[in-house]
């Protein structure tokens, strides 16, 4: 089984650091894991984006063209890969940024004021993680014992006070 | 079982060179390698005898590169196309001078400036030239981050052994992306057998005649010998060190050939294709020089056509041709630019040799 994850929005807004905690649980799982971000100028203010892909067998291609599972976080990013979801794949949006809906009926979307919550939490700056709390919530992906340790290997040594408070997003993600 | 590390291809890359006992490192900045730069300047001064210099130049690295290697040490700069053809007068040289030396080029659209986005355009540089002269560089490509690493301590003990410059030919996706690495449990992989470098400038000590190294040999006959003897060396590592992977090839009507990311996207279509019930198989050359023109040259005695997929206006399909002696056609599958093809696209090629 491959799972070809999207994570699109602006530079800043953590989807590299979303995509890498999700790499990391599966690596955690045992499972083929590949990560990669786009790296041009988008990177500074533009549109950013980061394929991440969790197999089961030898990973092909880094590149996530068609997502089993979109985290968009801007309207850009949006209207650009939401055509591309998969059938019966998942949309996660942050619906406090992008006011759109999508009118397929053929995938499972999921609409998350998540930088409204973060910032009604006071959490600035973890959308992503509530985002990514939500997926974890309505999709088999991960087991929920590997989230912890993942969250270990991906906030850096010298951030540990992170932790917590990413744990947390990802906690009121599955909430909301 | 050793820890899977998650780490940028770029990074396993620096990590590799650490390992491999690399202690003189050189380089400018440039997208999409500079993680690798990024990396030695935060390791190499916690290491003893570690040596991290940012240059003001290309040209100044690699030639901090020709003075590292002529003290008889393990010394490595990296750049990205444009910043390597900078360097090209330097790889000539350390060629003239029989220096092992490893250069790293994280390839980005040309020509020029170009882009920073994943090219595989600066093939003909790496494999039949790109400094002036008779000479080669032993050229290897990953194809992803694990044999980033792994290519990396490679391309040191091939520099050692043949007293040569080892290029790790890589590109923006394989240096961006991020995979599993398990490093060796020896910390001194490469070192178990050092090469002995007796011509290296270590100083006599009043106790043998000076070494020299040096590039200049105004003698055309003296020079001829030089380089006859430098391509005898290059047949051993032709003979010796030729690496590749095949893939399903041995039912295969069509072959493909692709290096480096290519191969990956390759490998998804050649699924797709065997999935149609097409038998297409894929060879992926893992040194691009030596070239494994043997083993191209058998499939070709099977096999009904190629399928050459690369970033580039299809530069590696040349040497396809010239190792199966044009005996099969070798289709083109190629973007330059930085644009990536799709898997679908590679299959839309395959069909289109399956129809013949």
């Amino acid at each position: 089984m491959t799972t070809q994850l999207l994570f699109a929005g602006f530079g800043g807004q953590g989807l590299l650091f979303a995509g890498k905690f999700l790499a990391y649980a599966g690596l955690i799982e045992g499972r083929q894991v590949s990560w990669l971000p786009s790296y041009g100028p988008e990177m500074r203010g533009g549109t950013a984006n980061c394929s991440v892909i969790l197999s089961d067998e030898p990973i092909g291609s880094p590149i996530v063209l068609a997502p089993d599972i979109l985290i968009a976080m801007n309207l850009p990013s949006y209207r650009k890969f939401e055509p591309m979801v998969k059938p019966n794949g998942v949309l996660l949006v942050d619906s406090a940024l992008i006011g759109e809906q999508s009118a397929r009926q053929d995938i499972s979307a999921y609409y998350i004021p998540a930088t409204q919550l973060a910032s009604d939490e006071n959490m600035p700056g973890l959308a992503n993680m509530i985002l990514t709390g939500k997926l974890l919530s309505v999709s088999p992906l991960l087991k929920q014992e590997t989230i912890p340790a993942a969250m270990a290997k991906t906030v850096p040594a010298r951030k540990q006070a992170l932790l917590e408070q990413n744990l947390r997003a990802i906690a009121l993600g599955r909430a909301a | 079982m050793p820890e899977k590390v998650l780490m940028k291809g770029n990074e396993a890359i620096a990590e590799a060179a650490i390992r491999s006992g690399c202690r003189h490192y050189f380089g400018y900045p440039i997208t999409p390698q500079t993680e690798i730069a990024a990396y030695m300047a935060k390791r190499m001064p916690k290491l003893e005898d570690g040596c991290f210099l940012q240059a003001e130049s290309e040209i100044a690295a690699i030639n901090m590169v020709i003075g590292a290697s002529a003290a008889g040490k393990r010394a490595m700069t990296s750049s990205s196309s444009p910043g390597i053809a900078l360097k090209s007068e330097g790889l000539s040289y350390l060629a003239g001078c029989d220096l092992p030396a490893v250069v790293v080029n994280i390839q980005r659209g040309g020509p020029g400036l170009g882009g920073i986005q994943p090219s595989q355009a600066d093939y003909f540089q790496a494999t039949k030239g790109g400094g002036h002269g008779d000479y080669h560089m032993a050229v290897l490509a990953p194809s992803g981050v694990q044999e980033m690493f792994d290519l990396t301590c490679l391309a040191f003990d091939i520099a050692d052994r043949y007293r040569i410059t080892s290029m790790v030919l890589s590109d923006g996706i394989l240096g961006q992306m991020m995979e599993p690495v398990t490093f060796p449990e020896e910390e001194t992989l490469n070192n178990a057998v050092p090469v002995e470098k007796s011509w290296a400038l270590t100083g006599t000590h009043g106790l043998r005649p000076p070494n020299i190294v040096n590039s200049l040999l105004m003698d055309p006959l003296e020079l001829e010998r030089s380089v006859v003897e430098r391509f005898a060396r290059y047949g051993e590592i032709a003979a010796r060190e030729t690496r590749w992977e095949e893939m399903l090839t041995d039912d295969a009507d069509i072959v493909i050939a692709a290096y480096g990311a290519t191969a990956r996207i390759a490998a998804n279509a050649l699924q797709a294709a065997r999935a149609q019930g097409i038998k297409v198989g894929l060879l992926r050359p893992i040194t691009l020089w030596p070239f494994p023109k043997a083993p191209l040259l058998e499939l070709a005695q099977r096999a009904k056509a190629f399928v050459c997929v690369e970033l580039s206006m299809g530069q590696m399909a040349e040497d396809v041709e010239l190792a199966i002696r044009c005996q099969k056609p070798v289709l083109r599958c190629t973007r330059t630019g930085g644009v990536v093809p799709s898997p679908d696209e590679v299959l839309a090629k395959i069909l289109e040799a399956a129809k013949g």
